[in-house]
């Protein structure tokens, strides 16, 4: 069964990366980086992308003409997505340990970050019979 | 698939010969990695020289020694690299020095395709690594393939496969036919795997359709080959049985938009019947033999349901009596719902819904979308509209297949217009 891990992080919070010293910034790097070749390796890595941040953000609308409308009115929202990861897991439960593990990603001197990282299964086949 | 100029026949000859020939290797070098790497090569390079010069006259002997040669060249250059030429030739078997008498083989071939699939189906394996290592060392599918059929990259797949190969190599499996009870004990989880690639393969509107419908192939290809070599075990017919009377419904089971057709509306004149003859067949001679298995018993349900020319003429005391049964083998919540829904087609819908009720309290099976599912068509049956429609809703946002919830969001749309 295959899961999307969403990295949720507050905007303004503590994932400011660029505010980081650096070697809490490569603290970080490294560990995305070894959280990446491990799910490669135990084949379970489906696909994962980090996301621009929100400032980089265009919001989308079809006008009345059909042409698209940029730049309007954002939800309002305390977080934002800041990146996914795509697993192929056998249990749900496997998809709820590799996000907490995510979660525990490191941030200033090294402590936990603890963000929100939402599960959500993704759609697949039908069963075998209905 | 192989190479698009490469004809049905030679992909069917190298899939069956794949088993075969890794069988032959690995007796010979009894190191299972090199053994299954050499023998993809091999199978690759038959597919690209085969069609362009012609199929070899003796193809399997062909492919041992292809294999062979790779194996005893990687050896000698990894020996090469390392300045341990001496090592080479203890390592290297004479016969394979001088010339291949490919496959003058001490063992029956049988008992070779049959070690590789105890091989593969190890229980140290997890069940996705099982099937990878399956489908390539027994089916012959190379790893972008298997890649496509199960919605992966070929990076994570080539992964699975090799560590897959690496566990088997840990846990020392020899590669020798396993003692009867060894047979016995693995045999459920062979047949497990197959049944697990033939429903991945089981569906024709979700993702690239073409190779899903591959992997059922594969999965009644792959136990028709258990079925000639153990043709007097009941379970390997039932599961034989069930596949085919279930893969006989593939045409009628989906519209022409890829939505889910159920069983009651489907078209039976699209129906394979000559897959269900010999599903019928398959499963009345299993069950007369004595000991009777889960597969044996869902293989008669299916024929039950396959028999019946109109769907008001299923014989469903009958089915029920089998569900009956199949509750007594297995603590399976699916199988006890299955069991509701078949008491409510013959004693009535309310009947069904409190069988439903005592499910409630299953952990397994609460907040479970086909829970919801069952108990919306028994209340619309009862005529409870408006429980129904509930029901059909909290399935839709329940379940994880698209045509499957389109399904019952239709269900339930259609109920509330009726209300209007």
């Amino acid at each position: 069964m295959k899961y999307i891990l969403m990295m949720n992080t507050p905007c303004g919070g503590p994932y400011q990366v660029a505010n980081w010293q650096q070697k809490d910034f490569q603290a970080h790097i490294a560990f995305m980086k070894s959280f990446h070749r491990k799910l490669s390796e135990s084949g379970e890595l489906v696909a994962a992308e980090g996301l621009a941040g929100p400032d980089q953000a265009k919001l989308v609308r079809a006008g009345k003409d059909g042409a698209p409308i940029t730049d309007g009115v954002f939800p309002e929202t305390k977080e934002f997505l800041a990146g996914y990861w795509i697993v192929d897991v056998e249990s749900p439960e496997r998809a709820y340990e590799i996000a907490a593990q995510a979660s525990a990603a490191p941030g200033p001197g090294g402590a936990p970050l603890n963000m929100g990282i939402e599960v959500r299964e993704v759609m697949s086949a039908p069963p075998v019979d209905l | 698939m192989a190479s698009p100029s490469q004809g049905p026949t030679a992909e069917r000859l190298l899939r069956d010969l794949a088993p075969q020939v890794l069988g032959a290797v690995m007796r010979r070098f009894r190191d299972f990695g090199a053994a299954e790497d050499a023998v993809q090569e091999a199978l690759i390079a038959a597919a690209t020289q085969w069609p362009r010069e012609g199929v070899p006259d003796e193809p399997r002997a062909w492919l041992i020694h292809v294999a062979s040669r790779r194996i005893a060249d990687h050896v000698r250059s990894e020996a090469a690299r390392r300045r341990r030429e001496a090592i080479v030739v203890s390592l290297v078997p004479p016969e394979l020095q001088i010339a291949l008498a490919a496959d003058s083989d001490e063992a029956p071939l049988e008992d070779d395709t049959l070690t590789l699939l105890f091989m593969c189906c190890h229980p140290a394996l997890s069940t996705p690594s099982a099937i990878a290592l399956t489908l390539r060392a027994v089916g012959g599918l190379t790893t972008p393939e298997i890649a496509r059929a199960f919605l992966v990259p070929e990076a994570t797949m080539a992964q699975r496969i090799s560590r897959a190969k690496q566990t088997i190599k840990a846990s020392g499996v020899p590669f020798e036919r396993p003692t009867p009870e060894a047979r016995a004990e693995r045999l459920g989880a062979v047949l497990h795997v197959l049944y697990l690639i033939f429903n991945e393969g089981y569906t024709s509107s979700s993702g690239p359709a073409l190779h899903r419908d591959d992997l059922s192939g594969e999965a009644i290809r792959l136990t028709r080959a258990v079925h000639a070599l153990l043709p007097d075990d009941g379970e390997v017919a039932g599961l034989l049985a069930l596949m085919l009377l279930t893969d006989a419904r593939r045409a009628a089971r989906t519209g022409p938009l890829g939505e889910l057709i159920p069983l009651a509306e489907q078209d039976r004149g699209l129906w394979d019947q000559r897959a269900i003859a010999e599903g019928v067949a398959l499963v009345t001679a299993a069950l007369s033999r004595g000991s009777i298995g889960a597969y044996q018993v869902q293989a008669a349900i299916a024929a039950v349901h396959d028999e019946a020319a109109r769907a008001e003429d299923t014989d469903w005391p009958q089915i029920l009596a089998l569900y009956g049964v199949l509750m007594r083998m297995s603590d399976n919540p699916m199988v006890a719902l299955s069991h509701a829904i078949a008491t409510a087609m013959v004693h009535g819908p309310r009947a069904g819904l409190d069988l439903l009720k005592a499910l409630d309290a299953d952990a397994r099976l609460s907040g479970h979308h086909r829970l919801d599912a069952a108990r919306a068509h028994l209340l619309e049956r009862a005529g409870d509209r408006e429980a129904a429609i509930a029901h059909y809703r909290r399935a839709a946002s329940r379940t994880t297949s698209v045509p499957e919830q389109n399904y019952l969001a239709t269900q339930a749309a259609r109920l509330s217009d009726a209300m209007r």
